[in-house]
C-alpha cells in the first residue's frame, strides 16, 4: 500500500470516528433518558405531584419538592436579575476604562470557576449563621443568586456589546442623558440576549444540589413552604435523598422526580435557545 | 438636578458590580477564618502528610491525602474519557463537518452540560455501575470508575465547544497552505490546526479539570464515602466535595472541629481550582492575539 493511499484511509477513518464521537454523548444521554422514562413514567400521576413525602415509597410525593423549587426559582430570580443586569450595564456602559471595572472583570472570570459547593460554604457562614436566616428558602435563594450572578453579568455584557454604537449616538444626539439612552434604547435593544442569559442561569440554579445541601436544606420537609423564612427542600435534594435509599421503590420515585426535573430544565433551555435564535434573526445591525 | 440623578444611578450600578468582589472576599474570608481555627488544633504538616482521614470516628486522623487521591482519581478518569472524545468532536466539527451540521449540533451537545448533576449521579449508580459490574467481576456498587466515566460524559461539551472555537478562529490561510502542499484533512487537522490552536485547546482542558475537581453530586452518589488512599478505579473513594456533603447531611455541631474540617477541605479545593483557573486565564491572555 502506498503512503498516499494509507493517508487517505486514515483521513476517512477519522471522519467516521469524529461522527461517532459527536453522537456518543448524545446516544448515552438518550439511553439514559429512555431508561428513566421506562422506570419512572408509570409513577407520575396526580398523587405523586400532590402528596407529601413519606417513608413508604408508594405513598411518597413531590409536593414539597416542586413547590420548594418554584419558590427558589422565584426568589433567586428576584435577587439575581436586578443585580446581574445592573452590574453588566455598569461594566459595559460606564466602566470601560477604569480600574475598578477591570478588577471586577477578572474577578468575575474567577468566580465563574469556583465550584458550586464552595458557594454553599459561603452561604452557610454568611446567610445561615451571620445573618441568621437558618436553613430557609431565603438563605438558599441568596446563595444560588450569588452562584449565577457571573452568568447573568456576562450574558448582559455580550448582549449590550452587540447593540451598535449608532443607536446610542442617535439618542445622545437627541439630547438624552447617558442613563436615558441606556434605559430607553440600549437595554430594550439588548433585552432578547439578556433574557436568554437569565433563563439559562436560572435553569442552572434549579438543578443545583450541592450548595443547598451545605446550607442545610432538608431532604424531609413535611409541609409546603408559605414564607421565604420557611425550611425547604427542592427537587434535586429529593432525588438525591431517594437515590441514597436501598428500597427499589424509592429508585422508581427518584426516576419519576428526575423526569419532572429534566422537563423543567429542558423547557427552560428550549425557551432560551428559541429566544436566542429569534433575537439573532431579528437583530441584523 | 439631572446630573445628580445620573450620578446616583451610576453609583447604584457600580455597587452591583462590587457585589461580585464582595462575594470573592466573602469566600476567601469564610474559608480562611474557619480553617485558621482548624489549623490551630491540627498542624498543617499532619494535614498534608497523614494518610488517614477519619474526623468523624473516635480514632481521629486529619490527613487530606485520601480525599485528594479520591478527587484526583475521579478527575483523571473523567478527563481521560472527555479529552479524546471532546478533541475529536472539535476537530471533526471544525475540519470535516458541513457548516449547517456544525451549527445545529453544537447546541445539542450543550444539552449534556445542562442536565443537572444529581441526574448524572443517578445515571452512574443505576445504569453505568451495573453495566460495569457485568464486565468487571467483583466491582462494588460504589466505585471511582463509574463516577469518573459519567463525569467525563458531562464535561465533553466543555472541551469540544471551547476547542472548536479555538480551531474555528484560526485563519483560513493556514489550512490552505497545508492543503496546497497536498496534505489530507487529517494531516492538516493534527499537524497544522491542532498545534496552532493548542493554547485554546489546553485552556479548555484545564477548565474541564477544574470543573471535574469541583463536581459534587456525581461522586457523592456513585463513588462512595470511604476515604481510602488508593488509585485503583475499582475502589470506592471519597472526594473532597463528597466529604463536605457527607458532613453537611450529618448532625455535626456548629463550631466543633469536625464542622471546621469542611472548611479546611473547602479551602484545599478552592486553592486547586483557583490555581487552575488562573493558569487558563494567563494562557488565554498570553496567546490570545497570536493570529490577529
Amino acid at each position: 500500500m502506498t503512503k498516499l493511499k494509507q493517508n487517505r484511509i486514515i483521513d476517512s477513518t477519522f471522519k467516521y470516528f469524529g461522527i461517532f464521537c459527536t453522537f456518543f454523548g448524545l446516544i448515552v444521554l438518550a439511553i439514559f433518558i429512555f431508561n428513566i422514562l421506562t422506570e419512572g413514567v408509570q409513577r407520575i400521576n396526580w398523587d405523586f405531584l400532590s402528596n407529601l413525602p413519606s417513608r413508604r415509597p408508594a405513598k411518597a410525593g413531590i409536593l414539597t419538592a416542586w413547590t420548594g423549587t418554584a419558590w427558589i426559582l422565584g426568589l433567586t430570580a428576584i435577587i439575581s436579575i436586578p443585580l446581574g443586569v445592573a452590574a453588566g450595564v455598569y461594566l459595559e456602559e460606564y466602566g470601560k476604562k477604569n480600574r475598578l471595572a477591570s478588577i471586577i472583570e477578572i474577578n468575575i472570570a474567577n468566580l465563574a470557576g469556583v465550584p458550586s459547593i464552595i458557594y454553599g460554604l459561603l452561604g452557610l457562614e454568611i446567610f445561615v449563621r451571620t445573618l441568621n436566616f437558618g436553613g430557609s428558602l431565603l438563605a438558599g435563594a441568596f446563595t444560588l443568586a450569588l452562584l449565577i450572578l457571573p452568568i447573568i453579568i456576562v450574558a448582559t455584557r455580550e448582549a449590550l456589546k452587540a447593540v451598535p454604537k449608532s443607536l446610542r449616538e442617535a439618542s445622545f444626539g437627541m439630547g438624552a442623558t447617558k442613563w436615558q439612552t441606556i434605559w430607553y434604547q440600549t437595554l430594550p435593544a439588548a433585552s432578547g440576549g439578556i433574557l436568554t442569559g437569565i433563563i439559562l442561569a436560572l435553569s442552572r440554579a434549579v438543578g443545583e444540589t450541592a450548595p443547598l445541601i451545605v446550607i442545610g436544606a432538608l431532604a424531609y420537609v413535611p409541609f409546603v413552604a408559605s414564607t421565604p423564612m420557611d425550611e425547604f427542600t427542592v427537587l434535586p435534594m429529593q432525588i438525591f435523598n431517594w437515590v441514597s435509599r436501598p428500597q427499589h421503590g424509592f429508585v422508581i420515585n427518584a426516576a419519576a422526580a428526575i423526569i419532572i426535573l429534566l422537563l423543567i430544565t429542558f423547557i427552560m433551555n428550549g425557551i432560551a435557545i428559541y429566544l436566542r435564535n429569534k433575537w439573532q434573526k431579528k437583530v441584523n445591525w | 438636578m439631572k446630573n445628580t440623578g445620573e450620578k446616583i444611578i451610576e453609583g447604584a450600578l457600580a455597587f452591583s458590580g462590587l457585589i461580585t468582589i464582595l462575594t470573592t472576599l466573602g469566600i476567601i474570608w469564610v474559608l480562611v477564618s474557619e480553617s485558621f481555627s482548624f489549623f490551630q488544633v491540627v498542624s498543617v504538616s499532619d494535614f498534608i502528610t497523614d494518610t488517614e482521614w477519619t474526623p468523624l470516628f473516635t480514632q481521629k486522623h486529619y490527613g487530606i491525602l485520601p480525599l485528594l487521591a479520591g478527587t484526583f482519581l475521579t478527575t483523571a478518569i473523567a478527563i481521560l474519557t472527555a479529552m479524546p472524545i471532546g478533541i475529536s468532536i472539535a476537530v471533526y466539527l471544525s475540519e470535516y463537518a458541513p457548516k449547517n451540521f456544525r451549527k445545529s449540533i453544537k447546541p445539542a451537545l450543550e444539552v449534556l452540560a445542562a442536565v443537572p448533576t444529581v441526574v448524572y449521579g443517578f445515571f452512574a449508580l443505576t445504569v453505568v455501575t451495573p453495566f460495569l459490574q457485568s464486565i468487571i467481576p467483583g466491582l462494588g456498587s460504589f466505585n471511582a470508575l463509574s463516577a469518573g466515566l459519567v463525569m467525563g460524559i458531562m464535561i465533553i461539551p466543555m472541551i469540544s465547544s471551547l476547542s472548536e472555537d479555538a480551531l474555528h478562529s484560526l485563519p483560513k490561510s493556514l489550512r490552505e497552505a497545508s492543503y496546497g502542499m497536498g496534505a489530507t484533512r487529517f494531516q492538516t487537522a493534527f499537524k497544522v490546526a491542532v498545534p496552532a490552536a493548542s493554547s485554546g485547546i489546553i485552556v479548555s482542558i484545564i477548565l474541564a479539570i477544574a470543573r471535574a475537581i469541583g463536581e459534587t453530586m456525581i461522586v457523592a452518589i456513585a463513588a462512595g464515602q470511604q476515604p481510602i488512599l488508593t488509585l485503583d478505579p475499582r475502589d470506592a473513594v471519597e472526594t473532597i466535595t463528597a466529604y463536605i456533603v457527607q458532613v453537611s447531611l450529618g448532625d455535626v455541631p456548629h463550631g466543633s472541629l469536625a464542622y471546621k474540617t469542611i472548611f479546611a477541605a473547602g479551602i484545599t479545593l478552592f486553592i486547586f481550582t483557583f490555581i487552575l483557573n488562573n493558569i487558563s486565564f494567563w494562557i488565554k491572555k498570553k496567546y490570545q492575539e497570536k493570529y490577529d
